[in-house]
This record gives structure tokens, sequence and C-alpha cells, in this order.
């Protein structure tokens, strides 16, 4: 084997023998998922639920709106015990051609939501049964948009979180404790360069950051998450790679400085805890105010996730590779100039 | 092989290495012995050419060593701390791993083990070694690319004696192949027991340079027999042809003599021979007579 497979052989098997980093790559990252995928699994479908009694035109009208939930009931006595319960906002019972609506005073909104549903849909039927031409007429159409149900962003922010967390820890820890260990040292004195060193060491981190990424993926489309991937997902394989790259990159500053793995773990957290916030990786943040949208714009993380997200979930074209990609790489440039600053082979 | 020419190091107004000159001729069984802080593990650093001097020269195999010359570095071996590992892999592992550093066979690898007694563990991982295994799985790492100068720092310190015994015969072993081993260490019977050439160290000189044989003959020392107290009345001693001086102190009756043969004769016919010591003279005598202070560890 060349020097450069084996050194990223080792890394691999040196990382996948460490129950620590294996848990806080996958699993921690995967927690989130689970936890807040469960959490807002319903939170997109937010159908009124009402009782129906009967059948006949109006009946299969409502159901047809898509608006409500209907669950069907043998008499109208029991239906009509289940609104005065609070158990049912409101049932609806068709008996010939009387249509009669029962709602639960207590809520307004479900309440006037559903008044004004079975009007529309009774005046509907009416119309039609009576063969004459509306005077007015509603063109509705569907619009996509840009809100997200949560599982389609809940993966690609734990992708960007849990890869990025990987690559700083990756590399800050290995350049500490092989200083410590004076690993580096006995590498400085085989006739290899120092390109051979760090490039192996990242391709590792990068084949790590693709089995995360495809684990976190291959969670969230479960049918229990339900996350849905738009045709150009594999687009985004760049961006994870550049990512993976930045923040390897940010590893190796800290790594440079760092004496201790205590004190690069310290420094890593502080650096990553509050820019995963910042960026939206935990929630997204079109709710956030403003000075904080801002602060997020420097953010390399922020700029990993929408990259990703953008490919992912939202199905954008090749064109959108552009911004993400200049940002990450003119980072990583950034860091390796600090991180060649800062460098030590030895402890003193 | 290896020439050194008023070699100095300072670490701030610390001069650990002062204007040292060596001269290692190849095959040589060659050690450093000094106490902690001597300066040994600096010179040996400027050697390998993992640190810059600051006033001197050095040669090793006609060229220097620093700025980093990648061109001699497939010929030396280093092993630096015992922990200088990669990370959870097994020693096998290790092996092959620092051969591919230098692009050689791994199939260097398993004989490497086998020399330093370590084929048993070959699958086992290097956070599961003992001291002694660690420090002979580092020397394996420092022989895998069969390089004619290996240098080892204190590769027995810390280890019990039965491991520090079974480091000996790996250390001849590997002389038997041949290499120029440069070595330190601040055990005085190891150096003595090992060495070709020993050089005494303090405070970053060179005190002595020379076999451990000429060291000790070239001190001219006495002979020390040391009897249990009331064995022997001090006059009756200091009556028996031969002996220099008869000395009662800490309990033992202290002889020197330059005639150990009679004076032993003598002895053996009128004491039990069990109450007798014969101390020879050792490097230990060598560093108090350089130093004028006893040598401690
Ligand atoms: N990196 C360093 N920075 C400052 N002083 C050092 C450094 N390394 C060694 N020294 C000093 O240089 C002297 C020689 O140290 P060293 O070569 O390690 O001795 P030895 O290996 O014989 O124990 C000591 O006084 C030590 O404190
Ligand atoms: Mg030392």
């Amino acid at each position: 084997m060349s020097a450069f497979s084996s050194l990223s052989s080792a890394a691999l098997k040196g990382f996948f023998r460490d129950k620590v980093a294996v848990f806080f790559s996958f699993a921690f990252p995967l927690m989130f998922i689970v936890i807040f995928g469960l959490i807002f699994s319903d939170a997109g479908t937010n159908k009124i639920e009402i009782g129906v009694v009967g059948e006949g035109p109006v009946i299969t009208a409502l159901d047809s709106t898509g608006a409500l939930e209907l669950t069907e009931f043998d008499n109208f006595q029991e239906a009509f015990q289940k609104v005065k319960d609070g158990d049912l906002p409101a049932v609806v019972a068709a008996e010939g051609n009387t249509v009669t609506l029962r709602y639960a005073a207590s809520d307004q909104t479900a309440a006037a939501t559903v008044r004004g549903i079975v009007a529309g849909v009774v005046n509907d039927v009416n119309l039609r049964s009576s063969g004459a031409t509306a005077t007015y007429r509603v063109q509705a159409q569907q619009v996509e948009d840009t809100t997200l149900k949560p599982i389609q962003f809940i993966v690609p922010g734990m992708m960007a979180w849990g890869v990025a967390l990987g690559a700083v820890f990756g590399s800050a820890f290995t350049l500490v404790s092989w200083r410590k260990k004076q690993v580096l040292r006995r590498l400085r004195s085989a006739p290899i360069n120092i390109f051979v060193i760090l490039g192996s060491r990242l391709v590792a981190t990068m084949m790590i950051g693709v089995v995360q990424a495809a684990v976190f993926i291959g969670v969230g489309t479960l049918p229990v998450f339900g996350l849905k991937l738009s045709g150009t997902w594999w687009m985004s394989l760049p961006i994870l790679l550049l990512g993976i790259v930045a923040f390897f990159a940010v590893g190796l500053v800290i790594g440079s400085f760092c004496k201790t793995e205590e004190a690069a773990s310290g420094v890593a957290n502080a650096v990553i805890v509050p820019m995963a916030f910042l960026s939206g990786v935990f929630f997204p943040l079109d709710g956030a105010p403003s000075w904080m949208q801002t602060v997020s714009k420097f953010m390399p993380l922020r700029h990993m996730n929408d990259g990703m997200s953008d490919f992912l979930v939202r199905g954008d074209g090749a064109q959108a590779l552009v911004s993400p990609s200049l940002i990450l790489v003119g980072f990583t440039v950034l860091m390796l100039l600090l991180a060649s600053k800062l460098f030590s082979w030895d402890a003193s | 092989m290896i020439k050194t020419n008023d070699l100095t190091k300072k670490f701030g107004s610390n001069i650990a290495v002062n204007q040292l000159n060596l001269d290692i001729p190849e095959g040589e069984f060659f050690c450093f012995l000094g106490p902690n802080g001597a300066g040994k593990t600096t010179t040996m650093e400027m050697v390998e050419g993992l640190r810059k001097p600051d006033g001197g020269t050095i040669k090793i195999f006609g060229e220097s060593p620093w700025p980093r010359n990648v061109g001699i570095l497939h010929r030396i071996g280093i092993q630096l701390q015992a922990s200088a590992f990669f990370d959870k892999l097994t020693s096998i592992e290790q092996l092959r791993t620092f051969a591919s550093l230098y692009d050689v066979k791994a199939g260097g690898a398993e004989e490497m083990l086998e020399l330093v007694g370590l084929s048993e563990k070959a699958g086992t991982r290097e956070d599961k070694l003992s001291g002694g295994q660690r420090q002979r799985l580092s020397i394996a790492c420092a022989l895998v690319h069969d390089p004619d100068i290996v240098f080892l720092d204190e590769p027995t310190s810390g280890l019990d004696p039965q491991a520090r015994r079974n480091l000996w015969d790996v250390l001849e072993s590997i002389r038997e192949r041949g290499k120029t081993i440069v070595y330190t260490t601040h055990y005085l019977e190891e150096a003595e027991e090992l060495c070709d050439r020993v050089a005494i160290m303090e405070s970053g000189r060179l005190l002595a340079l020379d076999t451990p044989a000429n060291l000790v003959e070239g001190l001219e020392a006495p002979t020390r027999v040391l009897l249990k107290h009331g064995v022997l009345a001090v006059e009756a001693a200091r009556r028996i042809a031969g002996v220099e001086t008869a000395s009662d102190e800490n309990d033992l009756l202290t002889i020197t003599t330059r005639s150990p043969g009679p004076v032993l004769a003598h002895l053996a016919e009128n004491v039990s021979l069990d109450t007798l010591q014969v101390r020879t003279t050792t490097l230990e005598d060598v560093f108090l007579h350089l130093t004028g202070r006893e040598y401690r560890e």
C-alpha cells in the first residue's frame, strides 16, 4: 500500500474502533433526528376531524375537499354525544334533503371553519343539482411554498451539524494527540511530507462524513419520519465534501494551537455549538430576529446547511452550487492559512 | 558515520549541549550515559535532524541532517517515546503502517515482531500491551524499513528488571544484524554491559568517551572488600599484606586493595566467606571520579 492509502486506512480503523467517536458521529445526531422527527411528525397535517352520519352527494363532496377528516357514525345521537363531550368539534348528518350541522361552542375557530366548509359544499351541490350556471367562479390553484415539513429541514440540518462536528474533532484530536504522543515527530522522521499526512486524514474524514450522511438520510426516509428527497438530492454531495474540508480546516487550526485533547475539545465545542444555533441546523431561522439572520450569513455551517438542503429537499438546479461552494472554499483557504501560521510539529 | 564538531544547543540561557565532538563509526553500539537533564535527548534529536543546532556541525552519512534532509531519512530509524503509535491499531498494523511510510514491503513486519519477541501479540492493540511490550514494539517500528542507524532514546527506562533483560537481548540481536546503534540510558550497568563505547555526559558536556573497560581501568581504582561489622577488627585488617586502607563505616568494614587475590585468600582462611562482598570498579566510580558527585539516576 502507498503511504497515503495506508495512513487513510489507519485513520479509518482508528475511528471505527473508537466507540466514543462513533457515538458522537452517528448516534448523537441520529438521536436528534429521531426525537425531533417524532415530535414534529404530525405538525404538517392539521385537518379538522368531524363526525358524519348517513351518505349522499354532500358527504361525498365534503370528503373531497381534503380539508376535513371524516369519521363515520351509525346514528346521529351517538355522534352528537361526542360533540357534547368535546371529543369532536362538529358532526354533519345527511338525511334526505336535510343536512344537519351541530358544532361545539368551545372552539370558535374550528366551528367557523367547519361551518364555512359545510355551507360552501351545500351551496355547490345545490347549484349543480339545479342545473343553473354560476355567475361567479373561483379560480384556485395550490402553490408550493418554501416552508418545509419539519423532517425536511431536520435531516439536512443534522447532517451538516454531525458531519461538521466529526470533521472538526477528527482533525483537531488527531493533531493534538499525535503531537503529544510524538507520532508527528515520528512521521516527520519518515520520508513523507505533511500533505500526505494531512491529506490521508482528510480523505478518511470525508469517507466517514459520507457514511454519516447516508445513515442520516436513510433513517430520515423511513416511513415514520417521512423525509422526501428531491430529484437533485445527489448534487448536495459536492457541498457535503466542501463542508467537510472546511471544518477539517477548522479542526487543524484548533489542533495547531491546543496542547491537550481537553483544550481542543473545549475550543471545538465553543466554536461549533453557537455556530450550530446561528446556522439554523436545529430550527429554521425564518422567525429569528434580523441581527441573527445577518450574523448567520457569516457562518460556514449556515452555507453548508442551506447549500445541502437546496438540493436534498428543495430540488434546486446546478446553479445553486456556486454560492455555497465559493463561500466554503474561501473559508477553507482562510482556515488553512491560519493553521499554517499556528502549526507546530513539537510540543516545545 | 556520524561526526559532530563543537555541537551546541541552548535553550535560553541554559546550555543543553555544550561543544560536543563525536565520531561514531559504522557498526558501533554507542551509548550516551548521564543523569536526567544531561543533554542526551537533545544531542540525539540534533543528530536525527529533528532539532536545529545553535552551533557546530553534524555530518551523518556525510550529509547535514538539518534542515530536514529527506534523502537520508530512509537510512535512519528513530524510536521516540513508547507512545508514538497510531490509535487503536494492532501491533502488526502499526508495523505495516510505518513500513508503508518508507515505501518498503510490509512483509518485514512479521520478521520484526519476531525479532523483538512479539509474534504472539501481532493482533493485540497498542493500548493493550504492557510497558515492556510497547517499548519492544516501538523499537520494531524503528527498524521496519531496515535502516543503517538506529536511534533509541532510553528504551529501557521505566521497565522492570525482567523486561529490561528481555530488551537487552533484543538490542543484542539488532547489533548482530550489523546496525549502528546509538542509544541513551541513565542506567550505568546497562551501558557497561551492552555498549562498545560510552559517552558520559553531564550538564551538556562530554566528560569521557571510551569503552567501558578502558574507562574503568583508566581510573586505576582499588578493589573494595566489604565485611560485616565485628567479623574482623580494623587493626587486624590493616595488617593483612596488600591492604591499602581499612575503615569502619556504616556497620561495614571496608578494605581497599590493588592486589585482591592474596588479600581474599588470606580472608578466606580467617573469616566465613558469606560475611564478605567484593566490589570491583564500575562506571559509577568513574562518574564519581569525573564529577566529584555520587551518580543519581
Ligand atoms: N524543549 C526544551 N525547551 C527548553 N529546555 C529544554 C528543552 N528540552 C530540553 N531542555 C533542557 O535541556 C537540558 C537537556 O535536556 P535533555 O536533552 O532532555 O536531557 P536528557 O535527555 O539527558 O535527560 C535540560 O536542562 C532540559 O531542561
Ligand atoms: Mg532524555
